[in-house]
């Protein structure tokens, strides 16, 4: 059997320490309030929405008016406004401090940007409106379009795609297209093992063999290896670049030759590019198509889960092939492209990826970011982000493992690993220590690559003091989880939840609200 | 750089601390020839506050925005008032800038959101449990179509004539990639839908079929005998919902024998955007939720006994099981399931009925109405808030020429459906709570005049 | 009755000629809390090596190669409700499904328990 995952304990070990905390009668800690589920606060009578009466009228429902009890509860606007507030403070959030989950780039969300998207110009448009109707939507587009396309140096640009994995998916398709178009039917793409776990899933998705890439000592793709595996079945490599451990991929444009000379193509897997934008251009490095996560580099919000936006830009050779609909310039107004009119110039486009034209609200806050920015500013955003990351970095070294400490310089995160804890002690206990400090943990167990991996991404929006405070948590924590500091595996103690039952969540799923007394008889 | 904290003190500390001369160190690895030795040409600088909102604001300023004209639209997308607490609570930055709820203790809020989520939308849908939502309705169609091929381990789905045209064209280029075979035909201006050729269709070799309610023309039809004649050959019915506020008025799907039900869920809570980001919705039976693809949020308990939620069942997802996951889906619309869930909390049954019971009757009176023009037939038998008329010429020129008038007057079938003509005069007529009696006799003015 | 062990973790137990199949106890803590066990149907015949069931952790899933070839004759339908009984008996009561098998020659060159501890050891 296969056990090449990491096993960390997912059930907490029972706490006891409630006679040391006096308890309230609500369960209530000042600030920190207890909040029930609308099921059970809520009734199905209550209303917090007035309408004006409906006119009378026979009904035309073809005799299948809904006559059951839904059971949606309602609360009054003022419940409303109250249950959500309540909860939103159980969250922590980039709006609260540093958030420093490698690979995700949390940085500080402009408000402009949310501003912009709100204007009903751009919030309060449908999208089938006649086009005549809606050319400033399609500038937008357009011109986030253009700034992307250059910024990356490639030919073009997709736009539709919904997040970086669905830009993953549209960048493969387009490849399988060309590939296809050429009568040249491959079946392997390979992906390194420090991969994003959505390569090896989105390739086995458009029917791939996965095939792993070795890394070196030094953690990034093995050439040698690669170059060696290369032949007639390989459709296309994907790479993260700069990759998962932080690196860049010194060899990228030798990686792009051998790849190409092989007939294949590269995907750029481009979550981490805000740690180049403005200094290096992809397509200079040879890729063929690369994903831009807005959400990351462009500062989207990430609202607790999506919605994303993942465009991809592509070279000349994969443009032909790219999905519909597109914005294009014609005259002095811009026309979409959709199915009606794609034959008269692209058609071999592999079709349409989404229902509409992609994530509208994310491009006005997206192009809102990028022009608050400019070409100078973005060139400083990637500089501060690696400025940052390297001041982590060589502010801990010396009291955490750096697996690739010594392999030059990181860019945007920086790696730490479990190496040197005391026996018993995780990378699992570091994190829930950094809950109780007041920062958002850093990710962990990623990338696979690494034993109990620690990936940490300040982002450029922090300031240095703020980097100060973390890093003497995170050297408190490191030093703590060194002397075998027990205390720690309690952690966290000050969150509005201790550690929780992985275990038995997945054991007995519980995944929708039942009322008490339904739930007991099920049993 | 307003966003940016570092002042050059500070860099140059900091370069100090990590033994690094000058930034430029940090990027050695980066090979010279690729390496942008000043910035990029052709763009232009940062810019102030004030300067990029009257960028921004003038380029929305050139589209016409649904509050400013009579607006029919809808296939697929809808206009609905939105309470404004909504906006207001979805803006907190608790809920804005918070990441996927991967650290659970520090992200209850979120957590406990896609549960009553998940909750609702079961309940709204008539299945059993719901995921935490998908990017939008057509790529969650997609994956339903996906999952039945996992269940049934078939590869042939059916998708009815009245399903959206645009969820057709994802789910065909996604199956040429993936190798299902999926029929399709463009649909009929009848007042019946295609349930019965459905059913005489259905044979061994179906996955599943894939039926909308209401359908892309407005219509409603009972789908107990089309799941009866799936399950009697081992197939599943899919359902696909567009507009949700109809399940405040219509039985749901799942209460009808769908297996699986998806839908956009842009309707409640989230705004017309152009498009996106919208919010797609996922329902099944309980005996499917492994095959199911994206997030779900469970309850559970804490070390200390006190209930809480995290995100379970992941070991179906792309960040485990890689190339052997049920969908390589990542995020979910987590601010738009939270936009949804606040709006349905603030409606209610009382309300979310209330709701449905308005826009039917308004779209009941504007079918009337706009039927009396001359020159336009209802096709509708039965409908919701969104009926199809037919005009007594191409739909397509009405629509701009309206528009050029100032009146959005609905979606016609040659936008829909492009390649269909035969049923080009169609135009699809959407109603809501947001349409005014006023509204309704402009349209009817200007179409009356527009056909004569 | 013999048992067979493989360095795949499996553990095979055989009696005539149907053979049950589980993983190690080795195993079962290396993976943490079990929560879920994908059992293979009745009738399924496999390869050797072939994929025939999933155990699930909570942030693992791993795969169980068929060990020897055969036809599946029965699987364990109490993991189905109890996944937590390869946990707490992962060499008896936790076990997988049976064969019958196909090859006995296969199981030449499995290890038996005291090779499986020494290999064990050597991890």
């Amino acid at each position: 059997m296969t056990m090449l995952k990491e096993g960390r304990p997912t059930a907490p070990q029972a706490v006891n320490d409630a006679d040391t905390i006096p308890a309230t009668a609500t369960g209530n800690r000042a600030l920190m309030l207890e909040e029930a589920l609308i099921f059970e606060i809520g009734s199905t009578d209550t209303t917090g929405v007035d309408f004006a009466d409906a006119p009378k009228v026979a009904s035309r429902l073809g005799n299948l008016a809904r006559t059951d009890g839904i059971g949606l509860p309602g609360l009054s606007e003022q419940e409303t406004v109250r249950h959500y507030t309540r909860l939103s403070r159980q969250n922590y959030a980039i709006d609260l401090g540093l958030f420093p989950l490698g690979s995700c780039t949390m940085k500080h969300n402009p408000r402009l940007n949310e501003k912009v998207a709100r204007m009903p110009g751009f919030a309060d448009i449908h999208p089938l409106q006649p086009q005549s109707t809606v050319q400033g939507a399609l500038a937008v587009i357009h011109e986030l379009a253009a700034w992307l396309v250059t910024l990356t140096g490639m030919h073009s640009v997709a736009m539709s795609p919904k997040a970086g994995a669905h830009g993953e998916l549209c960048g493969l398709l387009a490849i399988r297209a060309a590939l296809e178009a050429r009568g040249d039917a491959r079946s392997v793409i390979l992906v390194p093992e420090s991969a994003h776990g959505t390569n090896p899933a989105t390739a086995a998705f458009c029917g791939y063999k996965v095939e792993d890439i070795p890394a070196t000592p030094d953690g990034r793709v093995d050439l040698e290896a690669l170059k060696a595996r290369l032949g007639p079945d390989v459709a296309a490599v994907m790479i993260t670049n700069p990759n998962t451990c932080g690196l860049f991929e010194r060899d990228m444009k030798t990686i792009s030759d051998a790849v190409h000379a092989a007939g294949a193509f590269v995907y750029c897997d481009g979550a981490n590019f805000n740690a180049i934008v403005g200094r290096v251009r992809p397509g200079d490095l040879g890729v063929d198509a690369m994903h831009i996560n807005l959400h990351k580099t462009f500062s989207t919000p990430h609202g607790g889960g999506g919605p994303g936006s993942g465009p991809v830009v592509l070279s000349e050779a994969l443009t032909p092939f790219a999905p519909l609909p597109f914005v294009e310039k014609q005259g002095d107004g811009f026309a979409l492209v959709e199915e009606e009119t794609a034959d008269e110039h692209h058609a071999s486009s592999f079709g349409r990826m989404v229902a509409f034209h992609g994530q509208m609200g994310m491009f006005t806050r997206a192009l809102t970011y990028i022009l608050s920015h400019g070409a100078d500013g973005l060139r400083q955003v990637a500089e501060d982000a690696v400025l940052n990351a390297n001041y982590v970095l060589r502010s801990l070294d010396d009291v955490l493992d750096a697996p690739f400490g010594g392999s030059g310089p990181c860019m945007h995160e920086a790696l730490f690993s479990d190496k040197g804890l005391a026996d018993g002690f995780t990378t699992l206990d570091i994190a829930k220590g950094l809950i109780d400090e007041g920062f958002h943990p850093m990710t962990m167990y990623f990338p696979l690559v690494v034993h109990g991996a620690m990936l940490v991404e300040p982002t450029e929006t922090e300031s240095k003091a703020a980097l100060d405070q973390f890093i003497l948590a995170l050297r408190s924590l490191a030093n703590r989880a060194k002397a075998g500091d027990e205390a720690l595996k309690g952690a966290p103690y000050f969150a509005p939840r201790r550690r929780l039952d992985e275990t038995l969540a997945a054991r007995k799923p519980v995944l929708t609200w039942t009322e008490p007394a339904l739930a007991q008889a099920a049993e | 750089m307003r966003y940016l904290p570092l002042t050059d003190t500070d860099r140059q500390e900091m370069l100090s601390v990590i033994g690094a001369s000058s930034i430029d160190d940090l990027f050695v690895d980066v090979p010279a020839e690729a390496r942008l030795s000043g910035q990029i040409e052709g763009l232009p600088d940062h810019a102030s506050e004030l300067a990029v909102e009257r960028h921004m604001a003038a380029l929305a300023r050139k589209n016409l925005s649904a509050g400013e004209a009579p607006f029919f639209l809808g296939a697929g997308a809808y206009k609905h008032h939105v309470p404004a607490s909504v906006d207001h609570l979805i803006q907190r930055g608790e809920f804005l800038t918070a990441y996927t709820p991967y650290q659970p203790e520090i992200a209850q809020g979120t957590l406990q959101v896609l549960f009553e989520f998940q909750t609702q939308v079961a309940r709204l849908l008539g299945c059993d449990v719901a995921n935490a939502s998908m990017y939008d309705g057509s790529t969650a169609c997609w994956e339903a179509i996906g999952m039945a091929r996992r269940i049934t381990k078939r590869g042939k789905a059916l998708l009815s004539s009245g399903l959206h045209p645009h969820y057709v064209s994802v789910a065909n280029t996604m199956a040429k990639f993936t190798g299902d075979v999926l029929e399709h035909e463009s649909p009929t201006l009848d007042a019946a839908t295609d349930i019965d050729a459905l059913i005489a269709s259905i044979d061994k070799d179906t996955s599943c079929v894939v039926v909308q309610y209401p359908d892309i023309l407005g219509r409603i039809a009972d789908l107990t005998p089309l799941a009866d004649a799936a399950h009697a050959v081992g197939a599943l019915l899919v359902a696909v919902v567009t507009e949700p506020v109809a399940l405040g008025a219509i039985k749901a799907p799942g209460h009808m024998g769908a297996d699986i039900v998806v839908g956009e869920g842009q309707s409640i809570g989230v705004g017309l955007q152009f498009g996106g980001p919208y919010l797609g919705l996922f329902a099944c039976k309980q005996k499917y939720v492994r095959q199911m693809p994206g997030r779900l949020c469970g309850e559970t308990l804490d070390a200390s006994g006190k209930r809480g939620f995290v995100l379970t069942l992941s070991t179906r997802e792309q960040h485990i099981r890689r190339e052997k996951a049920t969908s390589n889906i990542c995020t979910n619309s987590g601010l738009c399931a939270l936009a949804f869930s606040i709006h349905m909390t603030l409606l209610g049954e009382k309300g979310l009925r209330e709701l449905a019971v308005l826009n039917h009757g308004l779209a009941v009176q504007a079918a009337d109405r706009l039927a009396q023009v001359p020159g336009v037939t209802l096709l509708n038998d039965s409908f919701f808030n969104e009926f199809t008329l037919i005009l007594s010429k191409d739909a397509r020129d009405v629509v701009r020429a309206l528009a050029d008038k100032g009146v959005l007057a609905g979606v016609s079938l040659g936008r829909l459906f492009p390649t269909a003509p035969e049923i080009g005069n169609g135009l699809v007529v959407a109603v809501t709570e947001t349409v005014t009696p006023e509204d309704i006799e402009t349209l009817a003015k200007a179409l009356e005049e527009e056909l004569a | 009755m013999s048992r067979y062990f493989t360095d795949e973790h499996e553990w095979i137990d055989v009696a005539g000629d149907i053979a049950t199949v589980g993983i190690t106890d080795y195993a079962q803590e290396q993976l943490g809390d079990i929560v879920f066990v994908e059992l293979p149907a009745e009738g399924t015949t496999f390869e050797k090596g072939d994929d025939a069931a999933v155990v699930e952790s909570v942030k693992a899933a791993s795969d169980v190669y068929a060990p020897i070839s055969g036809e599946v004759v029965e699987s364990n339908s109490a993991l189905e409700d109890e996944p937590a009984l390869v946990n707490s008996d992962a060499e008896e009561d936790g076990w997988f499904f049976k064969l019958r098998i196909a090859d006995a020659s296969e199981l030449e060159g499995l290890m038996n328990e005291a090779a499986y501890k020494k290999f064990v050891a050597s991890l």
